[in-house]
């Protein structure tokens, strides 16, 4: 409690905000992917008939449930923390993103909720044609959930389609300008990207456990194999994704690509590319920088002598903290490429037909296994971050966003939820850890019903 | 013409009424946990939920999400206003649903998840029901700002209508048990409903007398021109539900004692927005206050009239695939 003496409300107010958020975002990141994962493999199932397949649902189906519950009850602390700690931005706001959340409750929520019972446990009793729509509706519920959120989220960092009516509100004028809003497509992309990649390499991760404790049956090859062709094909897609979002930020917000790039200071003939180095933000520079001469302008501008503005030309009251994003920014970066990397090492252990047998590419992935989650974390620190002093972007100030709440009752919920989650998502994972740290095989006790096992007997 | 503001206001009504009820009786359940004699009992109450309870509990963020759509404002002036209560609503709501996967993954630590389980749902029913009684108490407003204390939430009337709501909803849960089980664990239930729902007749009877005290606004509306029609109709319709409700357990029936709670619920709820009209937060407040502009509504509208009749149909669906008893042979996990 004495830590948090020293905060004022606002800083409270928004480190909870962070943590919850940052804790809810594992969860989605993961079960975006896992639930098109799963919907691939059923319907691999029923199309080949291959058991593999079917043990693979199961065993994934398990570990999704897990997931899914820690998402669920994370996400309606979420639908409460506008409200909560930030009510007048909940207020000014309302108008315009309420609406938008309101329909991924009722087109997303709504839909991953209603099919998941089914998907999870109803399969004997609705059999395999509507099992399998349940499926798909739950992956494609965790699609349209992330397009809403995505949305609300992007209009936040590059509004439009809006009016400020006398009360100050933020009133809709245009709804498909709202949600088509300059940055949307770019951030939408990118995350569900993201969130199938985290989803591939906790996959591959699990997967390359096995195979190093010489358990290389036909599931655990197959799944290896299923999320070494998704690191292939996806991470070059995400960076190109990754790269298109950076201009289009640049194009919006230019003082969170300054911060990203840590640039003090404009180069008006050609930026160079700071690889690494330590942002002063009191001196304004970046100390020990290693830098390439005009390669930023040439990312940025496409062009070596472009000149390219710094935050000098930026009022301070307007910047958003420079390391912070210039850090999160840079690890997003490294683990993208540590992707590419091992996805590149896969497909030439194909070719060569030692996918199974190269130990060190399976030690390489179950070292990355977190890393996604890792990588979205940073990436959404990046954006968010580098939004700062905002909530909504050039418009509304985080500290003018900000419920009449005092310090203490901020500090006091804070440690609470740090207490709980800690504690309680701890556990899951715990638990999620241990469902993966076993081989994926039948289930005996689950696919043999007596009478199968009288058949058996009969026949031997 | 109606307006969009009213239309909303019936909106959230029905999705919160609708949380009440299904989240309702498997709070219910969570509350009744620790009466199961065996651990076999306790599976087979968790069973009878596993498959709808995620479903359940979405309507209490349509109810939420709602709230910030169609009326920011009121939504902006009860977090603050509610705030503990609230948080520790969400807290307790997230014991109680990761127990539902956690205690089928441990044999070890399934106990602790089985106190996570009551002691979440418990609490949860507590808040609710604290943050009902806080509602009705009233909610300052200037500006648009609340205008409270932090602790003004907490009042023994509030914790009344806290204890009803956790009583109310073991009701729920009881009767839900009773058409859902069979054998020992059924005749248990069965045993709790007419105790239950006595104590649940008491508390709706003690917080209905002393609502009219707690603002004059409740008295002029119960006590005065139309509204008497209303003072006498609702205990009259109270009753008549609660004779139901018991020959149902007399005539040892299965689904009439839960369909009676479910009436019995939406009877005081109604009673609830006899109460309110027009206010969204009394005496602050009115629906149209707290309103969107027209342009928020009516986008949100569309897609509430398309969408809520689809939602709708498909969670019955899923009711009816998990319909019928509970087969204690039958492990989902």
């Amino acid at each position: 409690m004495n830590l948090l003496a020293n905060f004022d409300a606002e800083t409270l107010a928004r480190i909870q905000f962070a943590f919850t958020v940052s804790f809810h975002i594992i969860f989605p990141a993961f079960s975006i992917g896992l639930a098109s994962f799963l919907a691939v493999l059923n319907g691999l199932w029923l199309w080949r008939k291959d058991k593999a397949y079917l043990n693979l649902f199961n065993y994934w189906k398990k570990i999704f449930a897990v997931g899914f519950a820690m998402g669920v009850v994370s996400g309606i602390v979420m639908s409460y923390q506008f409200g909560t700690n930030w009510s007048t931005f909940s207020d000014t706001a309302g108008p315009v993103i309420g609406p938008l959340m309101a329909y991924e409750v009722m087109t997303a929520f709504f839909l991953e909720a209603g099919f998941l019972g089914i998907m999870l446990f109803g399969r004997e009793r609705v059999g395999p044609g509507l099992h399998m729509m349940a499926t798909a509706m739950v992956a494609l519920g965790t699609l349209i959930s992330a397009t809403w959120i995505l949305s609300v989220n992007s209009w936040m960092q590059t509004p439009a389609g809006f009016d400020v009516n006398e009360l100050g509100q933020f009133i809709p004028v245009d709804w498909w300008s709202i949600v088509f809003n300059p940055s949307f497509p770019y951030r939408l992309t990118h995350m569900v990207l993201a969130a199938y990649l985290t989803t591939a390499f906790v996959v591959a991760g699990v997967a390359a456990w096995h195979l190093l404790r010489r358990n290389r049956t036909a599931e655990v090859t197959r799944m290896f194999s299923m999320a070494m062709w998704m690191a292939v094909l996806v991470t070059p897609l995400q960076i190109v994704a990754g790269d298109l979002h950076g201009l289009n930020t640049l194009e919006h917000q230019p003082q969170k690509v300054m911060a990203m790039e840590g640039h003090f200071d404009s180069h008006p003939e050609g930026a160079p590319l700071i690889l690494f180095g330590i942002p002063n933000e009191d001196e304004k520079r970046v100390d020990y920088a290693i830098e390439i001469p005009k390669l930023s302008s040439l990312i940025l501008k496409h062009d070596l002598n472009a000149p390219l503005d710094g935050l000098d030309t930026i009022p301070d009251d307007e910047e958003p903290p420079v390391a912070i994003v210039f850090y999160s920014f840079r690890i997003m970066l490294a683990i993208g490429f540590a992707m590419l990397g091992v996805g590149l090492w896969s497909l030439v252990q194909r070719v060569r037909g030692r996918l199974k047998e190269d130990r060190w590419l399976h030690r390489a992935s179950v070292l990355l296994a977190p890393s996604g989650f890792v990588a979205v974390l940073a990436g959404w620190i990046t954006t968010e971050v580098g939004r700062q002093p905002y909530t909504v972007y050039g418009l509304m100030r985080t500290s003018d966003s900000l419920s009449q709440v005092d310090a203490p009752a901020v500090a006091a919920s804070l440690i609470a939820f740090i207490v709980v989650y800690f504690a309680v998502f701890g556990a899951g994972t715990f638990y999620m850890l241990r469902l993966m740290g076993k081989p994926p095989v039948e289930d005996f006790q689950k696919t043999q019903k007596p009478i199968e096992i009288f058949t058996l007997a009969e026949a031997a | 013409m109606l307006e969009l503001s009213t239309i909303w206001a019936g909106i959230i009504a029905f999705a919160v009424l609708t949380y009440v009820i299904l989240d309702g009786f498997d709070l219910g359940i969570g509350i009744l946990f620790p009466f199961a004699k065996t651990e076999k009992d306790r599976d087979v109450m968790m069973n009878s939920v596993t498959p709808v309870w995620d479903g359940n509990e979405t309507w209490l963020v349509m109810g939420g999400g709602g709230l910030f759509a169609v009326f920011p404002l009121a939504y902006s002036v009860v977090m603050p206003a509610l705030y503990v209560p609230v948080i520790i609503m969400l807290l307790a709501l997230v014991f109680r649903g990761v127990a539902f996967e956690y205690r089928w993954r441990t044999v070890r630590g399934r106990w602790l998840w089985d106190v996570a389980f009551h002691g979440g749902s418990t609490v949860a029913a507590l808040c609710q029901g604290i943050a009902l009684g806080a509602l009705v108490q009233g909610i300052p407003v200037e500006g648009r700002l609340y205008a409270g204390g932090w602790w003004d939430w907490l009042t023994p009337f509030s914790v009344l209508t806290g204890v009803a709501l956790v009583i109310g909803y073991a009701l729920l849960g009881a009767t839900w048990l009773n058409m859902k089980t069979t054998g020992k664990i059924q005749r248990q239930m069965r045993s709790y409903v007419r105790p239950l729902m006595l104590m649940t007749l008491g508390l709706i009877g003690l917080v209905s007398l002393l609502t009219p005290f707690q603002d004059p606004i409740y008295m002029v509306r119960w006590f005065s021109g139309p509204g008497v029609v209303f003072t006498v109709l609702v205990p009259a319709l109270v009753t008549a539900i609660a004779w139901k409700l018991d020959r149902g357990i007399t005539e040892q029936r299965d689904n009439q004692p839960f369909v009676c709670a479910i009436a019995l619920f939406v009877v005081c709820f109604i009673g609830i927005g006899i109460s309110f009209y027009p206010y969204m937060l009394p005496p602050s407040l009115t629906i149209a206050e707290a309103a969107a502009p027209d342009s928020s509504l009516a986008f949100a509208l569309v897609g509430a009239v398309i969408l809520l009749p689809v939602i709708l149909a498909y969670t019955a669906y899923t009711y009816w695939v998990f319909r019928g008893k509970i087969d204690p042979e039958e492990n989902y996990h």
